[in-house]
């Protein structure tokens, strides 16, 4: 073989090689339905969890079972980002009016570490009366970011004073089954959610 | 408590008796910057951070920058940037944000905003607080901060926009 051909082979090698790679990266990334603003869930994301509420108390997806939730990954150190998707989340229970009252709206921490149940329980109520917030070891918030594909991670400068949490930000619909109905992106408008939401409240009735 | 409260009356007044009374009183002395609807978001009593947003127009046709600020409700206050790597949020220290000489900087939920880092009271809805914005050509810069809902966003809070200015 000469030179010329080898060095072509291998730069077609890398270029499969590549396109293989970017493929599978572009997979991980749920497309976006045009309906209804939320997203087509890959069936392997969610599941049940078992973790602290705000009161001390146990809760997981057992205590949500027969309700829609709208579950959030966030935390109380973070100025903008989760006070802003908390926000939507209230907005778009009080959108669905009476049918708000089957949605429960419910954060999960990624930052344990500062999120104790007593911080958590002046925080929750702040953005709506029946927001749960949630917290846990280390160990288990790992486990559930990890189930919902959650990825954050601690951010720390020797010329901050504080650590920040990088973080994906979405906002999961879960069914009264305990399955992810829906995904919603940062910055989806409130009204978007309430139309996802109603459109599986109608699907579940008619069905 | 007392002056807290106070400043809510005054706050209040100011929201329902209009267009900036503030305005005026400011742009006596100075007549560089407008300063549009500085507002934040309530707190829990144990949170140590919060965010104020605002818009910052100058009058002098020459461009000039935020580099600074400070409340006596907080140790410290930050210029941030919220940067979005995809999915990924993160938010990062800024050393200032650029006021242009036409159109205006706004600093709102999901973008650039003032941290406010070690809170020594908690915010509360409906109350005002104090805020000295340091501008590298107009200099320094009293404001007063509204504090709305903690789930307050964009849309929600921009309706005070036209009534609520300070300038100088």
């Amino acid at each position: 073989m000469n030179k010329k051909l080898s060095l072509g082979v291998v730069a077609l090698v890398v270029v499969v090689f590549v396109f293989g790679a970017w493929l599978n990266l572009k997979q991980d990334v749920p497309p976006e339905t045009a309906t209804v603003g939320g997203m087509v869930i890959n069936a392997d994301i969610g599941g049940p969890f078992e973790l602290t509420d705000h009161t001390g108390a146990p809760f997981g997806t057992r205590e949500l079972a027969g309700d829609y939730a709208l579950l959030y990954f966030g935390y109380t150190f973070c100025p903008d980002v989760c006070p802003t998707e908390l926000g939507q989340i209230a907005e778009a229970i009080d959108l669905l009016e009476e049918d708000g009252d089957r949605v429960r709206p419910v954060m999960i921490t990624i930052d344990p570490t500062r999120d104790t149940p007593e911080v958590l329980s002046e925080y929750a109520p702040l953005f709506h009366e029946r927001l749960v917030g949630l917290t846990g070891t280390e160990d288990q918030i790992r486990d559930v970011a990890g189930d919902y594909r959650v990825f954050y991670r601690k951010f720390e400068d020797p010329s901050y004073t504080y650590y920040l949490m990088d973080h994906t930000s979405f906002v999961y619909l879960l069914a009264p089954s305990g399955d992810i109905a829906s995904m919603f992106r940062y910055g989806t408008p409130p009204e978007d959610m309430a139309a996802a939401i109603r459109q599986h409240m109608n699907a579940q009735e008619q069905g | 408590m007392i002056a807290r409260r106070l400043l809510t009356v005054l706050a209040t007044a100011l929201l329902l008796f209009g267009h900036g009374t503030p305005a005026q009183a400011h742009e006596e002395k100075f007549d560089e910057l407008v300063i549009s609807h500085p507002w934040s978001r309530a707190t829990a009593t144990n949170q140590k951070v919060g965010a104020v947003f605002l818009e910052v127009q100058t009058k002098t046709g020459r461009p000039d920058r935020l580099i600074g600020a400070s409340t006596p409700d907080a140790e410290t206050v930050e210029i941030h940037d919220h940067i979005r790597d995809g999915d990924m949020m993160r938010m990062r220290r800024i050393d200032g944000v650029d006021i242009p000489a036409e159109g205006s900087a706004v600093l709102q939920p999901g973008g650039q905003h003032l941290m406010l880092i070690g809170l020594k009271v908690p915010l509360f809805e409906e109350t005002v607080f104090p805020m000295t914005l340091v501008f590298e050509k107009a200099g320094s810069v009293e404001i007063e901060v509204i504090v709305e809902a903690a789930g307050a966003g964009k849309t929600k809070a921009g309706g005070d926009h036209q009534r609520h200015q300070m300038t100088k």
